[in-house]
């Protein structure tokens, strides 16, 4: 079984503050860490790999850097992993990453076929859910997303089943492989490395690929494949306090003050809904 | 784990990354552990590195993109008491230019790290978040490797050093170094106060990447046996102050409330002024002086930086001293492994190394400053305060007459009951001390 997990690394946002005067992440000094839900679903694979034989493959784009997190993706039982690293990447929205994403997962699968490919069920930077579901979609997979238990492979069927979070609730759901899941933190707590596989990981050979190694169009590449723009972040406006009707001084005045307000506001939306339903 | 290595070295702090560096040159094959997330996340200091020490296991420093702080053209010393003070200061552009890099600020998160990863480069293998909970060893008691507290965690290594700080549950644990009594051991805490590059210039009257640094002395360190520093950084200053930890739980004043009052103090809350505090950090000082050495190696295993209290705390000096032993252990290994011999007797020329540098002979030289300073607690409330008062006397233009001054001045210091005998036997002790 040969399973591949797609990581990002991501400013460690219990770190990031907001400058209040620009409303832009100060991201100075802020240590970079593996998304910590690419973290649960790296475990996952690792112990999909454990139980029914197999490999896991670990992808992540971004800089140079972001070989560190690969590099916890070893420790962490990973057998191989590659960063798609390009200045020709740079700026890429979720589509454009899902794009080059999808074209990576194809050139591993033409030497290893590929069961499963997992993500984290989102990025704690940008918190989108997109990247995900977009590279299923050009790969053709089964998708299940948040997943929060994976019960069973059978490998003659070639199925999955999977326990996902919806709404109130949660679903058990079974489908063809290959498939690609997204994971809940729930999935799996990620394990405190062994010193050999933590050894390994510092070790091992980081393959880097370029653009030109996935081949694809260089429009669909970074800044230039990226429909989206970022138009304004920003901290919503903190919200008022609520009404005080202070009653240490005078109850009764307190009360009766409370009452105005309250069928005051209530007449007035009653007004609005009467208006509205007419209109 | 299987993979065996010729040498384990338990820190990645200064000592324990020098000697990695020279070992790794040497084509020894190296691991380094650290508890810390990363090399530097649990290290702390003033933190003023000294060129001469690095560049002598890193020739090339400077050009390996050594994250320096600001190069230190001045240095200042002053003796306060509790709201006012002198100042001397030593200012020499020599020292930003043919003798630049003699000292130098740094933030240890960043300069151990890069450290750390200069080592790498040589080829040493730095593991990190791992600690080393006990040692290995053979049936005559020879050190043999480390076990961490991973999963599979033994390794085994012909040579252990053991690096790894003051506080070492390790070296306790192995009975290899006491634990230090409190009254050998400074408690000091920091605190880093983040101003834009211009200010820093502007306040200290520097410009490009030169520094100053303060050393403290006197009633700010609420009459306990301490000091204090204020070291300038790109763009921040490192604030600290510390005092024996002893006389901590004696007093029982709260190492916090020690330095926001010396933050309100007048001669540094000018310099300080609208910054705004980035983080604040304790640490200890193994400040037991050349008394409080162990031995420092056995069969299989020596002792480097402050796991070995390597520390002139008169000159502040221990980065610089846990380089030069790092390094001096590193050399000591590289011949025991040449000849095969990991015994406490081919590893005692390390000892010899020491004794030999200007590590053991300033301690030795020093040996009696610590208690020198412990016994003279009028160092830190009487004598500052009766200097004050002299001082401010003699520059007060009100009318009385030179001799009418001299002589309340000299009345200031019966009362502070500073008598000429005990001040004359102050400079004697004080004298012997460093002399």
């Amino acid at each position: 079984m040969h399973i591949i997990c797609c990581v990002k690394q991501v400013p460690d946002t219990a770190q990031v503050k907001i400058d209040p005067e620009t409303n832009t992440l100060i991201r100075a000094g802020v240590e970079s860490i593996c998304n910590p839900y690419d973290v649960v679903a790296v475990e996952a694979a690792v112990r999909l790999a454990e139980k029914y034989g197999g490999k896991v493959t670990v992808i992540s784009m971004g800089p140079p850097q972001a070989e560190s997190a690969l590099r916890e993706c070893l420790s962490l039982g990973a057998h191989e992993v590659i960063l798609l690293t390009d200045r020709a990447f740079a700026g890429a929205d979720t589509l454009s990453t899902s794009a080059t994403l999808s074209l990576a997962i194809a050139k591993v699968a033409q030497t290893e076929p590929v069961d499963v490919v997992l993500f984290g069920k989102q990025a704690i930077d940008g918190d989108t859910a997109q990247t995900g579901p977009g590279t299923a979609t050009r790969l053709g997979f089964n998708q299940f997303t948040y997943v929060s238990e994976i019960i069973g492979v059978d490998l003659e069927k070639k199925t999955i089943r999977v326990r996902r979070e919806v709404e109130g609730g949660s679903e058990i759901i079974e489908g063809r492989l290959p498939v690609l899941l997204t994971a809940e933190l729930e999935l799996a707590a990620p394990r405190y490395a062994s010193l050999p596989e933590l050894v390994r990981s510092l070790t091992q050979e980081v393959k880097a690929w370029t653009a030109a190694d996935l081949g694809g169009q260089p429009e669909m590449f970074g800044l230039k494949g990226s429909p989206t723009m970022v138009k304004q972040i920003f901290t919503p406006p903190k919200r008022g306090g609520g009404l005080v009707f202070d009653s240490t001084e005078n109850k009764e005045q307190a009360i009766s003050s409370f009452f105005d307000t309250f069928f005051g506001k209530e007449t007035e939306l009653l007004n609005e809904l009467f208006s509205n339903g007419q209109g | 784990m299987k993979a065996a290595f010729d040498v384990a070295i338990v820190g990645a702090g200064p000592a324990g990354i020098s000697a990695a560096c020279i070992l790794a040159d040497a084509g020894v094959k190296t691991i380094v552990f650290e508890r810390g997330e990363y090399p530097g996340a649990k290290n702390l200091s003033g933190a003023v590195l000294y060129g001469y020490d690095l560049a002598r296991i890193l020739p090339d420093f400077a050009e390996r993109k050594c994250p320096i702080e600001r190069n230190i053209i001045e240095s200042r010393i002053w003796y306060l008491s509790r709201d006012s003070g002198f100042s001397v200061g030593y200012r020499d552009a020599a020292l930003g230019t043919e003798r630049k890099h003699n000292a130098f600020t740094v933030l240890r998160a960043k300069f151990d790290r890069w450290y750390a990863e200069q080592a790498q480069k040589k080829g040493a293998l730095v593991v990190p978040a791992t600690v080393v909970v006990d040692l290995l060893r053979d049936s005559r008691g020879a050190v043999t490797g480390v076990a961490t507290g991973r999963a599979e965690g033994e390794v085994r290594a012909r040579i252990t050093l053991l690096a790894d700080g003051v506080n070492s549950p390790l070296a306790v644990r192995t009975g290899f170094r006491l634990e230090p009594k409190p009254e050998q051991v400074a408690l000091a805490v920091k605190e880093l106060i983040d101003l834009p590059a211009a200010v820093i210039e502007q306040r200290f009257g520097v410009s490009g990447i030169d520094g100053v640094t303060a050393e403290i002395m006197g009633g700010v360190t609420g009459g306990m046996d301490g000091v204090a520093a204020l070291y300038t950084n790109r763009n921040s200053l490192s604030l600290s102050v510390g005092a024996n930890l002893a006389d901590f739980a004696a007093t029982k004043i709260k190492p916090y409330e020690l330095i926001e009052e010396f933050k309100q103090h007048p001669m540094v809350a000018p310099l300080i002024s609208g910054g705004k505090s980035l983080e604040y950090i304790a640490h200890w000082l193994a400040e037991g002086g050349y008394d409080a050495i162990p031995r420092l190696c056995g069969d299989g295993y020596l002792i480097a930086g402050d796991s070995a209290m390597l520390f002139n705390a008169l000159h502040r000096e221990g980065n610089n001293l846990a380089m030069a032993s790092g390094r001096m252990a590193a050399e000591t290994i590289i011949e025991a492994l040449g000849r095969d011999d990991c015994s406490r007797k081919a590893l005692s020329r390390y000892g010899e190394r020491l004794a030999e540098s200007y590590v053991l002979k300033d301690m030795k030289k020093y040996r009696r400053f610590g208690r020198f300073m412990h016994h003279h607690k009028e160092l830190f409330n009487e004598m500052p305060r009766a200097a004050s008062f002299a001082a401010r006397e003699m520059l007060t233009v009100n009318g009385v007459g030179k001799k009418q001054k001299q002589k309340l001045i000299m009345q200031n210091f019966r009362g502070e009951k500073m008598s000429i005998f005990r001040l004359a036997r102050l400079l004697w002790q004080g004298w012997r001390a460093v002399k």
